[in-house]
């Protein structure tokens, strides 16, 4: 193994890792049980895993023919669309939150339709939060799925038209099991990503127990007069997602 | 050739500066050592630490000390109290820290952090803040519970947050608020969006924000006024100037500025 490969690698793993040294040299071990049994720390928790699954749904079921259609379709103005697509990544969350706001907020360009006309209201609410971070975590699984579909064999496809299947039926039952790897990964990061959102949810959602107070605003909150409670929820959030993290890419993920 | 030319000149020139910034220029003056006191130069960079509501008054009395002292260079961070006190008990690099509460001070103060004892510069109320012209039509803490009002507040951890707590249980009024915000800045802008349609908030933001939010008074907030510390910090870089600053804000001129930005005097 070339030297000049493997140090930088132990350094790249050493950063990454040793700020999580830090949090569990830090950690209250003793009240650890105790903080955790808090009522409002589990529900916080459970807030979390509903609303990032919930918005990882949301993101496949718009995100993959996204992606697609980036991969697939040639059509004028597709740099600029794919430029579009990743805005989300570059722009600071709280940005993303207010954009939000001014979209499906009470007097934003849509939400005053949608409150007068369905009777919706998005702000300060759990179906905010999980848009929020769909907002923040598409890009993730779009990016990903595309990659996927742009390395997966077309002929396959042809293959299948030749043999009389339609495109709907050939992409659902070709191109889907190709890049079932690719997408599983991509709602991985994206789950991951909406799993930690912060600032677009504080933003657009506000913050109240139960409804809209998920994990990384719970952490927030605690900072505020408490860093080892802090600590505590942070590690909480970690160990579960790293564990279902772990699971997920035995089972799914691991290419043969 | 003139063009290696001139990089060996500008290679001389720069070690000439590198070698030149810790003596040059102040060779007269360290010929015998500055009086203390009033008297004495103030010069470098002064950081000082503030409360977030403290945003439009320190900017102005930063300016101030700036114009009075040429030369020096104030720079601020504003954030929540308990944020910054945070940062300053981890080792942030401050001169001075100005909380908007006695507790987030002790933090500070109880750490060893503080030089001396911190000094109460100015007080600070609770209001309604409600969209420009009241058009709800609020004219006290009870109407904060009327259904169909949205009502924003701090959260309970950060100051102005606690102060909404005494002051609501005092009164025995119990408001559901649609989400209790980070500061109080984030209460506000969701007023400002129109999102919600009142916020309890510091009368000095209210008057910060301008024409479009106007602020309700309530007798009950007497009660819960809260008191703004300032004190200078040991770590500090930059003791000298860190005390002239604070100097300043204890003053009457420091005084000025800050009731006209809606604070009451200690």
């Amino acid at each position: 193994m070339p030297a000049a490969l493997l140090l930088p690698a132990a350094l790249g793993l050493l950063f990454l890792v040793l700020p999580l040294v830090g949090l569990l040299v830090r950690t209250p071990w003793s009240t650890l049980p105790h903080r955790l049994a808090e009522p409002e720390v589990l529900t916080a928790l459970r807030l979390s895993l509903q609303t990032a699954t919930l918005a990882t749904l949301f993101c496949l079921l718009l995100g993959v023919p996204l992606a697609w259609l980036l991969a697939r379709v040639e059509f004028p103005g597709r740099r600029v669309v794919r430029a579009l697509v990743t805005v989300p990544l570059v722009l600071p969350p709280v940005v993303g939150g207010v954009a939000l706001l001014l979209v499906f907020g009470r007097r934003g360009l849509l939400g005053g339709w949608l409150d007068a006309t369905f009777g919706i209201t998005l702000p300060f609410s759990t179906a905010g939060v999980v848009l929020a971070e769909a907002f923040v975590a598409m890009p993730f699984l779009i990016i990903a799925v595309e990659g996927a579909l742009r390395g997966a064999d077309t002929r396959y496809e042809e293959a299948a038209a030749t043999l009389g299947a339609g495109r709907w039926s050939a992409f659902t039952r070709v191109t889907l099991p190709l890049v079932a790897p690719g997408i599983a990964a991509g709602a991985v990061l994206c789950w991951a990503r909406a799993l930690g959102e912060f600032g677009a949810t504080i933003t657009f959602a506000g913050n109240f127990p139960g409804r809209t107070q998920t994990m990384p605003l719970a952490v927030y909150l605690a900072l505020e007069t408490d860093l080892e409670a802090a600590i505590v929820l942070s590690l909480l959030l970690l160990a579960v997602s790293v564990a279902i993290l772990a699971s997920l890419r035995d089972r799914w993920i691991t290419a043969p | 050739m003139r063009a290696r030319r001139f990089r060996t000149t500008l290679a001389a020139l720069t070690v000439l500066a590198v070698l030149c910034l810790p003596g040059c220029g102040s060779g007269g003056e360290t010929a015998s050592p500055p009086p203390a006191g009033d008297g004495a130069r103030i010069t470098g960079d002064v950081t000082v630490f503030a409360a977030a509501s403290l945003a439009e008054s320190f900017t102005r009395l930063g300016r101030d000390f700036e114009a009075a002292h040429p030369g020096v260079r104030v720079s601020f961070s504003f954030a929540g109290s308990s944020a910054l006190a945070n940062q300053i008990n981890q080792g942030a690099p401050a001169d001075v820290f100005a909380a908007a509460a006695p507790a987030n001070m002790k933090t500070v103060t109880d750490a060893g952090n503080g030089d001396g004892t911190p000094a109460t510069f100015a007080r600070n109320q609770l209001v309604i803040a409600v969209p420009e012209g009241n058009p709800g039509g609020l004219t006290g803490l009870a109407d904060l519970t009327r259904p169909g009002v949205k009502v924003a507040l701090c959260a309970e951890q950060v100051p102005c947050g606690a102060a909404a707590r005494r002051v609501l249980t005092a009164a025995g009024v119990r408001v559901t608020p649609v989400t209790l915000e980070r500061d109080v800045k984030a209460a506000l802008s969701k007023l400002r969006l129109g999102e919600v349609d009142a916020a309890l908030v510091y009368r000095t933001d209210v008057r910060a924000a301008g024409g479009d939010v106007d602020g309700v008074e309530f007798p009950e907030s007497a009660g819960a006024a809260y008191e703004y510390p300032i004190v200078l910090l040991s770590d500090a870089p930059n003791v000298r100037a860190g005390r002239a600053f604070v100097d300043l804000v204890l003053s009457a001129a420091g005084l000025a500025v800050l009731t006209a930005a809606g604070f009451q005097a200690p």
